[in-house]
């Protein structure tokens, strides 16, 4: 069976801006797929390439076997899209929101109102079915947003970062959604730009940056290679932080220095490394004041994949 | 597994049968319905509309009617057509509005990656607007019947009035559609729509025969289209219908909407 996605070369330029510089993916149906890349990476413009929104300047790109130029009718009769900016109406209510969409895929009117009442307790925002999304909190708009577009199964659904912006709370909701989502067979692409999220959610992920994938493989691939973990320290003072990074280089550690000159990041591959380092530290005069262990920042892993840290916008090339 | 997740999982594993789009017809009534539920939802949108074409017809009718027309019941007679007209392009100002605001929220991007008709989304919402348009009408014309405005054409002279203002504000409609996929805030589009229709409803006849105007202005107020549909409309609502007026009145929104229906349906088309 054809794959979910497939592009090849895939590009798009605005002006001298190459949102996206040759992308060549392979998503495979039945999974959800990671696209982890900082602000201004492409991710957007990759989901609505692929969504049909905008037209590619340069390559290929099948989604679900069609191809999105020559096809795109097929194609948006397969797929859903979430966007990174909300794609549900302010002035309605959740259940109207719902109602509309229903009636635009077609359900007779009593399979639509069934069907909506359905999601919205599946979403829980039975609640607030009735009050106008402009008053719902980031978290429920999010749900809805999602509810919006499993009201048919597609396919395909696309995540343009579902979390951003959202407190722990309302993220852990998303992710218990997404998770259900992939035991219900629904393929995902999902953009995110924290390491942990595409870690917890995707089975395969692919790291993008200035329009270009610059890794790609399953979680643990991609750990092995960024280190599972990261070490944080924090040191009395600057001169200390030197002295530990040159302890960690002897044990064979990496350590990165950060904007604060006291702290250090040292990838690990275990938590199990952690220890010895900190038993050297304390054992030479650099005892760090605070350390936490942790999943790496997306810094970190661009750090050990292009050797420099993530640039928050894409500069076009003078 | 918690009953949020079975009840996640089954909602999520249904699978409901659709049917495979495109349906232009009944995407068309969808659209329209949201329409009227933003209209529902957003009254003072509606009340605003209405709030500026009453206020000025009381205050002429009152103060300047008798110096005017003589009576100030003569005056509202030649008056209201007129604020029906200015009351219909003022509320179409909000078309253009609403549509920007959509584009700009990314509520068109998920209708954008839907298997519907493309048009369906405007065309929808134009249908709508004859909702609007109509009850905006009829709310300006029920305070102008309490103030003492005749009839004299009857039900049916009111029907034809009604119909003509819809044709009217739909064609008009066009130019504030293709402004607000041209510009980047629903503000600018209400700003640069007022900047249109200040000088095209005051320099027309709706508020005083041009006849003590200078020349220049009368020349402008002879081909004001404004001054076309209120000249109909006059004849129509006081038992006095023109054909001719009325086929005058209609070339503007015909040739408007030959013009901005094109172009707007492209600046629709194109990526943003
Ligand atoms: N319509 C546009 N016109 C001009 N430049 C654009 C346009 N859309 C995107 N870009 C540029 O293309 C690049 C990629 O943008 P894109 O929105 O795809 O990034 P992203 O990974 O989604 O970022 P974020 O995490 O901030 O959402 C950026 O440099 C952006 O400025
Ligand atoms: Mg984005």
């Amino acid at each position: 069976m054809s794959q979910a996605i497939l592009t090849e070369d895939l590009s798009k330029s605005y002006g001298p801006t190459r949102a996206l510089d040759g992308v060549s993916l392979s998503v495979p149906r039945g999974q959800v797929f990671g696209l982890l890349g900082p602000n201004g990476a492409g991710k957007t413009t990759f989901v609505r390439v692929l969504s049909t929104l905008i037209r590619p300047t340069g390559g290929r790109a099948q989604v679900l076997g069609h191809d999105v130029a020559t096809d795109p009718g097929a194609v948006r009769a397969r797929i859903a899209l979430t966007g990174q900016f909300a794609s549900v109406d302010e002035d309605l209510t959740g259940r109207e929101n719902l109602m509309l969409l229903a009636r635009l895929i077609g359900l007779p009117g009593n399979a639509a109102r069934a069907r909506c009442a359905e999601l919205l307790a599946a979403f829980d925002l039975e609640g607030a079915a009735t009050r106008q999304v402009s008053g719902y909190s980031g978290g429920m708009r999010r749900r809805l947003d999602i509810a919006a577009s499993m009201i048919a199964r597609p396919e395909l659904l696309f995540l343009d970062e579902p979390t951003t912006g959202l407190d722990p709370r309302a993220r852990a909701d998303v992710w218990a959604i997404v998770r259900r989502l992939a035991r219900s067979g629904t393929t995902v692409l999902l953009t995110t730009q924290y390491l942990e999220e595409a870690d917890q959610l995707a089975e395969r992920i692919a790291v993008i940056d200035h329009g270009r994938v610059i890794a790609e493989g399953t979680a643990a691939e991609l750990k092995a290679r960024v280190g599972s973990g990261v070490l944080k320290l924090t040191l009395r003072d600057a001169p200390a932080a030197a002295e530990a990074a040159r302890i960690a280089d002897r044990l064979g550690l990496e350590a990165h220095a950060q904007d604060d000159p006291r702290l250090l990041e040292v990838p690990l591959t275990g938590a199990d490394e952690a220890l010895p380092l900190l038993s050297a530290l304390t054992a030479e005069g650099a005892a760090p004041v605070d350390f936490a262990y942790g999943q790496p920042s997306l810094d970190a892993v661009f750090f050990a994949l292009t050797g420099h840290g993530a640039e928050p916008e894409h500069e076009p090339a003078p | 597994m918690s009953p949020r997740e079975t009840r996640l999982d089954r909602a999520l594993g249904a699978a409901p049968t659709v049917t495979a789009g495109p349906r232009p017809l009944a995407e068309m009534l969808a659209f329209a319905w949201r329409a009227i539920l933003k209209i529902r939802h957003n009254p003072e949108h509606a009340v605003d509309v209405v709030v500026t074409p009453v206020m000025f017809t009381v205050i002429f009718t009152y103060l300047f009617g008798g110096a005017l027309a003589g009576s100030t019941d003569a005056y509202l007679d030649f008056l209201l057509p007129g604020i029906l007209v200015q009351t219909v392009m003022f509320t179409s100002i909000y078309t253009g509005f609403i549509l920007n605001q959509d584009i700009q929220r990314g509520v068109f991007d998920r209708f954008r990656a839907m298997p519907i008709w493309r048009p369906a989304p405007i065309a929808g919402a134009i249908l709508g607007d004859v909702v609007r348009y109509t009850v905006s009408a009829v709310l300006v014309l029920a305070v102008g019947l309490v103030m003492g405005f005749r009839i004299e054409g009857g039900a049916g002279a009111l029907l034809a009035a009604l119909v003509l203002l819809n044709v009217f504000a739909l064609g008009v409609g066009w130019i504030f559609t293709a402004l607000a996929l041209m510009v980047r805030t629903p503000g600018t589009v209400m700003t640069l729509s007022w900047l249109v229709l200040m000088p095209v409803t005051f320099g027309s006849n709706i508020y005083v025969a041009p006849e003590t105007m200078p020349g220049w202005l009368q020349a402008f107020v002879a081909v004001n289209p404004v001054s076309h549909i209120t000249t109909a409309l006059r004849g129509l609502l006081g038992g006095d219908p023109s054909l001719s007026a009325i086929a005058l009145a209609l070339v503007t929104p015909f040739a408007v909407t030959a013009v901005f229906a094109p172009i707007s349906m492209w600046l629709y088309g194109r990526e943003r």
